[in-house]
């Protein structure tokens, strides 16, 4: 369509772009409450409404204009909410992987640094936990990135879903990896450590503790956009460019996300080292693995890509 | 010509000047005026003298204006190089003097061993060599002089202020700021001295200077500890500076090279790789550059000499770790760069040893960090960590990889000598330099605490220059199918982000009833911290036109490989994407950053707060102070297993290569090929 330094840029990339800016948070909050309702029934209630994430949220915007400290975490919030969507945008524009997951960790480390700013102990302990959950899954994040690389051989989500190529049968390993991980990312149960959905978390409401009104409203959001494209990460081991294996990758992100919620109900919340070690050997025994092995593929993989 | 003499004989003579001042009122105008003719003389130079080629700046029988000397190039150099014979003896003989004084006999021995030899080599052997080319400027020294021109000398301007500070809080004790302050630009001759010699003696002899400058640095205070640390540092740099005199030696018995030329070395090292030729003779030179490197890049196991050196004043330290010293150690890894690389990952070499030093260090400095509340300590192994990198990458033996050196090099620089002198600037106002105690710095010194968390959020964060090299490391280890350095990448980074944002958080809490208490600060203090963040800024925001403009028409030259047109580490969007997104963070904490019209409320305590966010009534009816501390990891990560870890899995590795070559340079090897093992 046209030239961005040498990129040539399809109308679908844009398209696609600004279908999740507009559209992500409808589809992340509907997706917050299914999980809801799904949770409820697994667990023998009835449950919410569907829509009550969206109504929530609408509460929370109507909410007394309240902060504590000097008001120095909105900006942090804010700036949470704004890379998150630019992380999404890139991934959603095709962009090179690694860059979205940079950009997310920054938006990550917005949000951890809010904790802090309250300088209240929840928050404080929370905004402690949610760093080492971040440290806990970051090296897999990139393990993912490097092995689609290695298979598709590009970083970009544009080449990634247009190659030929089905990732996920030379990326069994990183995928489970990558599963694993992603069950922290999501917040779910046992790695729920820094906040939590559920009303039993020891650190009240963990990082989020002071937040209030719009700025709890904006993280709430900037989470649905996070949990679209952590989502989109597994429909990339699928595509390959055919509507078939297209459909087939979108089953699989409703399956995987089935599992999480089956994982979040059936385990308790583990201790922090758990997390760490589980997250860093999973990491290094699929991931890893699965890495040596792809190097010494690496020629016959060239040839097929 | 005369501009690098200037750089070189300039900050001699101040540092000779300074040694006789002894009036406080006179030192400091000399130091800033020579501190700003340095660092104007040094972009002038690189800016005339920067057009993208290499230039031979001293072809023999030329005719060569030395400053002083005006005779043909030879000649002039030639006594020179005497000169420099002398004054390395004469220093050879210090250290054996202190060694024995302070009954470290392993310094003197040291000492001796290498001055002898190379002594003897240099009469027996080595004046029969003749040097083309002493002096070797490309557009990769041109970068070191400005990093050591700029940001060194904006050091030696901090330190006026800090030193009147510190010699206030050691009042009683003798002053020893003029030796200080001659140290202090003898070292940055010496740098300028290492980064334009192409002749390896030459480069040996300032190698030695900046040694002994570190030693007496580090021992500035003259406590037993800075002492004891002080030989420490020179111990190990004294063992690299015994590899590198090994290595001159086996250049000039060397058949095909027999030179002292680095160019020389690099130019066989290129065409040995082209043809896939290992060669034991000339990869022992290699590694034993590398190790010397190595050493005084403090990479594991050398890192506690680097840790040690934290006693010394904060200016020595901020010296030590941004733009001397280590970076000398990076500089010639990355020289060596073309001559390095591996083919397969078992593949044994200089190459795999500088690859596996590096990764290790890096990773496991990484996770020595996290258990350090001492802000310098954990900055240390931070530098520690980057530089392993920074190795790593040279390592790989790219031209991808080197650009990602050269970059960290430069943000490495610029940022980390930033974060030094705050922190220094921190612990003169508020009497601690623990992290802990920078709880709530926003609300006590809201502007140095700005200047921190620039510094930090450039050292690890999207999208701030370090990040970007490490993402085209990660990148170019994916390529070159480094595993080895691709995993240690991926975990290290984890926990790079681990304690820097503690850090950050801490700086960046809000605590209730602090006062400001910034005005104390000294006048230089600022103007320097000042300017490093504006550079940290400017350096994320520009980063693309040093790149094409000096790093990439390096690389071309460095690596024949090369086509610059093609040459692309990063797309030219993604680096546009960066410099957006480090301007809307600028933006956003401009119009955002503690506007609010909220209403304000107590924090919640789970117990009653008495108002101030700082107590709560107790259960007993008594108020409890609310006390918060940060997360160290001392069980799970115990600083000194990690270096355990480090020290034996690289000394393993230096044992490993370096036997390799020894019996690969014997012809063991090949007799054991030949008889298939059985002797």
């Amino acid at each position: 369509m046209f030239n961005f330094y040498g990129d040539d840029i399809s109308a679908f990339q844009i398209i696609s772009l600004i279908l999740y800016v507009v559209l992500a948070p409808f589809a992340g909050g509907l997706i917050a409450g299914i999980d809801r309702k799904v949770t409820a029934r697994m667990q023998g209630r009835v449950g919410p409404p569907v829509l009550q994430p969206f109504y929530d949220v609408g509460k929370l915007l109507q909410k007394e204009a309240v902060t504590v400290g000097r008001g120095a975490q909105d900006f942090y919030v804010m700036c949470c909410l704004i890379f998150m969507i630019i992380a999404g945008a890139f991934f959603f524009f095709g962009f090179n992987l690694l860059m979205v997951v940079f950009t997310l960790t920054t938006a990550s480390i917005f949000l951890v640094v809010a904790g802090y700013s309250s300088n209240s102990p929840y928050a404080q302990i929370g905004a402690e936990r949610e760093l080492l959950q971040m440290m806990s899954y970051e090296p897999m994040v990139l393990l993912t990135a490097v092995g689609l690389f290695m298979v598709n051989g590009s970083f970009n989500v544009e080449n990634i879903i247009g190659n030929e190529v089905f990732s996920l049968k030379f990326l069994p390993g990183i995928f489970i990896g990558y599963l694993f991980i992603i069950t922290i990312k999501l917040r779910k149960s046992p790695f729920d450590l820094s906040m939590s959905h559920h009303a039993h978390q020891e650190l009240v409401k963990g990082l989020t503790t002071e937040f209030s009104g719009k700025t709890l409203a904006a993280l709430e959001i900037s989470h649905w956009y996070e949990n679209i494209f952590l989502l989109g990460f597994i429909f990339l081991f699928f595509a390959n460019g055919t509507w078939y294996m297209a459909v087939i990758g979108i089953a699989a992100v409703v399956v995987c996300y089935f599992l999480e919620i089956l994982i979040d109900n059936g385990y308790a919340r583990m201790k922090w080292q758990f997390t760490l070690k589980s997250a860093w050997i999973m990491t290094l025994i699929f991931g890893g693995a699965n890495i040596f092995v792809l190097y010494y593929l690496r020629g016959y993989l060239w040839l097929a890509a | 010509m005369g501009i690098l003499a200037i750089l070189i004989l300039f900050p001699l003579i101040i540092a000779l000047i300074l040694l006789a001042v002894k009036k406080d009122s006179a030192r400091g105008p000399i130091v800033i005026v020579s501190g700003i003719v340095i660092g104007a003389a040094s972009i002038f130079f690189a800016v005339t003298n920067f057009s993208g080629s290499v230039k031979d700046l001293w072809l023999s029988g030329s005719e060569v204006d030395f400053g002083i000397f005006s005779a043909g190039g030879g000649n002039a150099a030639e006594i020179l190089s005497y000169v420099m014979m002398v004054i390395e003896a004469a220093l050879a003989v210090l250290i054996i003097v202190l060694g024995i004084r302070h009954r470290k006999y392993l310094a003197s021995i040291l000492a001796a061993a290498q001055a002898i030899a190379l002594l003897w080599f240099e009469l027996a052997k080595g004046h029969e060599i003749k040097t083309a080319n002493y002096i070797y400027i490309d557009n990769f020294s041109l970068i070191m002089v400005l990093i050591i021109g700029v940001i060194g000398s904006m050091i030696c301007i901090y330190a006026v202020g800090y030193m009147k500070d510190f010699a206030h809080h050691h009042e009683g004790e003798p002053d020893r700021r003029p030796l200080f302050f001659f140290l202090m630009f003898l070292f940055l001759a010496a740098m300028f001295g290492i980064v334009v010699s192409n002749n390896l003696i030459w480069m040996y002899f300032f190698w030695e200077v900046t040694t002994l400058c570190s030693f007496f640095l580090i021992g500035y205070t003259r406590t037993p500890e800075a002492i004891n640390n002080s030989f420490r540092a020179l111990i190990m740099n004294l063992l690299g500076g015994c590899a590198f005199v090994a290595a001159i030696i086996l250049m000039g018995l060397h058949p095909y090279i027999e030179s002292f030329e680095l160019s020389q070395v690099l130019a066989t090292g290129v065409s040995l790789h082209e043809q896939g030729v290992d060669e034991p003779v000339f990869n022992a030179i290699i590694g034993l550059l590398a190790f010397a490197g190595i050493t005084k890049a403090a990479q594991m196991p050398f890192n506690s000499w680097l840790l040690g050196a934290m006693v010394a004043p904060t200016p020595v330290s901020a010296l030590l770790h941004s733009s001397t010293m280590v970076k000398a150690g990076v500089f010639l890894i990355v020289k060596l760069s073309p001559a390095l690389g591996i083919q397969g990952l078992f593949h044994i070499g200089p190459g795999f040893m500088v690859i596996l030093v590096g990764s290790v260090t890096f990773l496991f400095a990484s996770l020595a960090a996290l258990s350090q509340s001492n802000a310098k300590r954990v900055l240390a192994y931070s530098t520690v960590a980057n530089l392993g990198l920074i190795t790593a990458c040279a390592g790989i033996g790219t031209a991808e990889a080197v650009w990602c050196a050269v970059m960290l090099i430069i943000f490495h620089a610029v940022t980390k000598s930033l974060l030094f002198l705050c922190v220094g600037t921190a612990e003169h106002n508020i009497g601690s330099r623990d992290i802990e105690d920078m709880d709530g710095l926003f609300g006590r010194m809201p502007r140095l605490a700005t200047f921190m968390i620039v510094g930090i959020a450039g050292m690890f964060l999207a999208p701030f220059g370090m990040l970007i090299s490490k993402w085209a490391a990660l990148q170019a280890f994916v390529d070159t199918g480094n595993i080895w350095a691709l995993l240690a990448v991926v975990f290290g980074s984890a926990v790079t982000l681990f304690y820097w944002t503690k850090w950050l958080g801490k700086l960046s809490a809000i605590v209730a009833n602090r006062q400001d208490i910034e005005q104390g600060v000294r006048k230089e203090e600022w103007a320097v911290t000042g300017c490093l963040t504006a550079l940290t800024i400017v350096v994320a925001i520009t980063f693309p036109f040093f790149s094409n403009g000096l790093v990439v028409p390096y690389l071309g030259a460095a690596f024949s490989s090369v086509a610059e047109k093609t040459f692309v580490v990063l797309q030219t969007d993604n680096m546009i994407i960066m410099m957006i997104m480090v301007v809307l963070i600028i933006v956003l904490a401009l119009l955002l950053y503690g506007r609010t019209g909220k209403r304000l409320l107590p924090l919640y305590m789970s117990g009653v707060n008495e108002g101030d966010d700082l107590t709560y009534l107790g259960s007993m009816q008594k108020d409890v102070p609310v006390s918060l501390r940060n997360w160290y990891f001392e069980d799970m990560f115990p600083e000194k297993s990690m270096n355990r870890i480090g020290l034996i899995v690289t000394c393993a590795v230096f044992a490993l290569v370096f036997s390799y070559m020894i019996s690969s340079m014997v012809g063991l090897y090949d007799y054991f090929v030949q008889t298939g093992g059985a002797a």
